[in-house]
């Protein structure tokens, strides 16, 4: 990026105060190049960010979004970031030390998931991506039970229908469709639940994601799309994704999109409570994208050094969703240092449990993979099936005459 | 609806689906233009009159957004039959289809089923344009958790749509468009054969030859000029592309010795060539010429005005059929 290059793009955005010297005519290199700050919030889209906790711990009010919680909800958000954050760094921990292939952290997303999560019914209905992890943790999904695929011994995990929070989807998007689907269920059996679809900022590229509006707007189908935008996919920045902040994206497929603070996890609530209550009576899908940041990796193959500078980490630290919470909870007298020493205690018991889970979970049985290619059966399974199985065994014969001998 | 009534295809899987949503209150249909229109070749003629627009749903022309969401239904309780309008326009639904659909049930534990049909219209022969006339039948046979079935006449069309909307796991029906007005016997009243049973509609015994779909027709009336010319050729007809009843196409061989495969799609990497190694297994001492093979070419499938050169035709398997009599 040149600084010739800075200033064409400065230039390109047009009344903006900072480009009053220039006339500002875009120019076919402008437009192609990327910009930094083409998705992020300027000033006036400041304005639209929900936010209910300032980085600095203070509460403020918005028009549309009021919210009013006890001190015991507060510190249950607050309990809930923390262990999601310790369950996260413990998985970190874990890959690095070979016990899981792969994994996928939401460090710095905690507000985004606790707060979206905390304002679900126990009817609903969630399609998570592969990150969603304090989502899981406020559908009471064991958390050990998300390493699973991580670690290599199942494609999925849990029961989706048990806690109604359904298995995580690699392939970015698929998902929004699949929730669009099953919002269009809930519709036709007349029941009042609502339905989220997690995405991310690189999956709104996905034909899929556009697909879902459509359906969803097309049919009022009683869905909420709650994009993290956590500025990187993998190593592209949101502005190789869109030209216009996600959250207008919304409104030209007919529906409402909002721009909410995603390190606040009071505004995440508020927003995605308001979203899912109007879903739930009839007036339609809604989009929410939740302003925020990973903190960390992509995933634990990926290495963010190559792609971004440590001042905008820095940076977006001093926002951290979970620290701003305890200043507030601090400046309110709500919390002590028992309680926070209580909630540190807890943490390392779920870390040990973890660890301890994880390194006892067996490798599946080989013929697990036969298992539930298909619900009715098919013959070719059944054929390689029987031929692996006497292959294994043939091994276990060898031994045995090997032993006789 | 008469037992015994001689009907056309697309008739018989209107009726199909007609019994089937009539029987399950949770079986959907949904896809491009198949309300009012009742779809491009009026196979859901007359079903949203009769069952309203929550069940006969015209989607947006989004095909990723018809599986996708016939998807979300099935995982709410639902039975989506959904139409893809032609062959050729499945592939921005292949995603889905393969990452998705196929693998859904496994990744749940079996905890979830995802009971998606999708009926294709399929093959050429029609005179169409470009991407209209494809038979994509071995791009899904490769993935494991797609059933994959063709049925050739009208009984079969009437009750295979049935099974495979009753079963749990999810089937790609193909229909083969060409033959949609062909009327034959529908047979409502005896039991049907299991879905995935390949049948012996011609018997013979000097050469088996295999074919499904829109080829049925295609081999049986080669059988009858290879019988004027004094060879008796036997025709099974698959039915079903996955799982493949290789019992009834075994029995056929060791009985006759030659195996010739039919099907429209490329040879190359086609289901001719899974059942060719397959018998060869089977029968290797059986056989008393290798398996053949007639199908496309290797070669997008070609303008309307050369499709009948690129179809196996009659001259083609017949020429096929002579070449395995002569080793």
């Amino acid at each position: 990026m040149t600084v010739e290059g800075t200033a064409e793009r400065k230039t390109a955005r047009g009344g903006s105060k900072r480009t009053t010297a220039k006339k500002a005519t875009p120019t076919k290199k402008a437009t192609q190049s990327g910009t930094r700050n083409s998705a992020q919030p300027d000033e006036a889209e400041q304005d639209q960010l929900v936010q209910l906790l300032t980085p600095e711990g203070k509460r403020v009010e918005h028009p549309d979004y009021a919210i009013d919680l006890s001190p015991e909800e507060l510190r249950g958000l607050y309990r809930d970031m923390v262990l999601t954050r310790r369950f996260d760094a413990e998985a970190t921990t874990l890959q690095r030390q070979g016990e899981l292939g792969l994994w996928a952290s939401l460090l710095g997303q905690e507000a985004a998931q606790i707060g979206s999560g905390r304002a679900l019914r126990d009817d609903d209905y969630v399609f998570p991506t592969y990150r969603e992890h304090g989502v899981a943790w406020c559908r009471g999904v064991d958390p050990t039970n998300l390493l699973g695929m991580f670690r290599g011994v199942n494609n999925g995990g849990w029961d989706p229908n048990s806690n109604n929070f359904h298995l995580y989807t690699i392939v970015i998007g698929s998902q929004t469709l699949h929730a669009t689907g099953y919002a269009m269920g809930v519709q036709k059996d007349g029941a009042d639940s609502a339905v989220i679809a997690y995405f991310g900022d690189g999956a709104s590229s996905q034909g899929d994601v556009a697909e879902s509006f459509t359906f969803s707007a097309v049919y009022n189908a009683p869905v909420v799309f709650f994009c993290q935008n956590n500025q990187w996919a993998i190593s592209e920045p949101t502005e190789k994704q869109t030209r216009v902040p996600l959250y207008q994206r919304a409104r030209g497929f007919g529906f409402p999109g909002v721009r909410v603070d995603g390190n606040d996890v009071l505004a995440c609530l508020a927003v995605t409570k308001a979203a899912l209550d109007r879903a739930r009576t009839g007036q339609g899908p809604m989009l929410v994208e939740a302003f925020t940041y990973r903190m960390g990796a992509h995933t634990t193959s990926d290495d963010p050094t190559r792609y971004r500078a440590d001042e905008e980490r820095l940076a977006w630290e001093a926002k951290d969703p979970i620290l701003r919470l305890r200043k507030y909870l601090e400046a309110e007298g709500f919390v002590d240092d028992a309680y926070l020493a209580a909630i540190d205690e807890e943490s390392e018991t779920l870390g040990k449990r973890v660890r301890d889970a994880v390194r006892a979970m067996p490798d599946p049985d080989h013929m697990a993979i036969f298992e539930n290619a298909y619900a009715d059966g098919h013959a070719l399974v059944d054929e390689e099936r029987a031929q692996f199985a006497a292959y294994q065994a043939s091994f276990a014969d060898a031994e045995a005459a090997a032993e006789g001998n | 609806m008469a037992v015994h009534e001689k009907i056309t295809i697309a008739k018989a899987i209107n009726a199909s689906l007609r019994a089937s949503m009539e029987a399950d209150p949770k079986v959907l249909v949904m896809g491009e233009d198949v309300g009012k229109l009742g779809g491009v070749f009026r196979v859901t003629d007359g079903l949203q009159k009769d069952f309203g627009e929550d069940r006969v749903i015209d989607t947006p022309l989004a095909e990723s957004g018809i599986i996708g969401t016939a998807i979300g239904l099935a995982l709410r309780g639902y039975r989506p039959v959904a139409e893809i309008q032609f062959d050729g326009f499945v592939f921005p639904a292949y995603d889905q289809i393969v990452t998705q659909l196929a693998k859904m049930h496994a990744r749940a534990l079996g905890k979830v089923k995802v009971p998606v049909v999708i009926r294709i219209p399929y093959g050429g022969g029609i005179g169409a344009v470009e991407h209209h006339s494809e038979s994509p039948e071995s791009l899904f046979a490769h993935v494991a958790g797609l059933k994959i079935v063709s049925p050739s006449n009208s009984s079969d069309a009437y009750w295979m749509l049935q099974q495979a909307i009753a079963g749990d796991d999810p089937v790609i029906y193909f229909e083969p468009k060409r033959r949609y007005h062909d009327k034959s016997r529908l047979d409502t009243e005896s039991i049907p054969d299991p879905l995935h049973k390949a049948r012996i509609t011609r018997p013979g015994s000097d050469l088996t030859l295999v074919g499904y779909g829109p080829m049925v027709k295609v081999c049986e009336d080669v059988a009858k000029v290879a019988a004027e010319e004094g060879k008796s050729v036997e025709v099974v007809d698959l039915r079903s592309i996955s799982p493949i009843d290789f019992d009834t196409v075994q029995s056929s061989v060791e009985k006759t010795g030659r195996l010739v495969v039919v099907h429209e799609a490329p040879v190359f990497f086609g289901s001719g060539a899974e059942i060719a190694a397959r018998i060869t297994e089977r029968c290797f001492y059986h056989l008393e010429a290798p398996v053949l093979r007639v199908g496309g070419f290797h070669a997008p499938y070609p303008p309307s005005r050369l499709e009948d050169e690129y179809l196996p035709g009659l001259d083609r398997v017949l020429d096929a059929v002579d070449r395995a009599l002569a080793y």
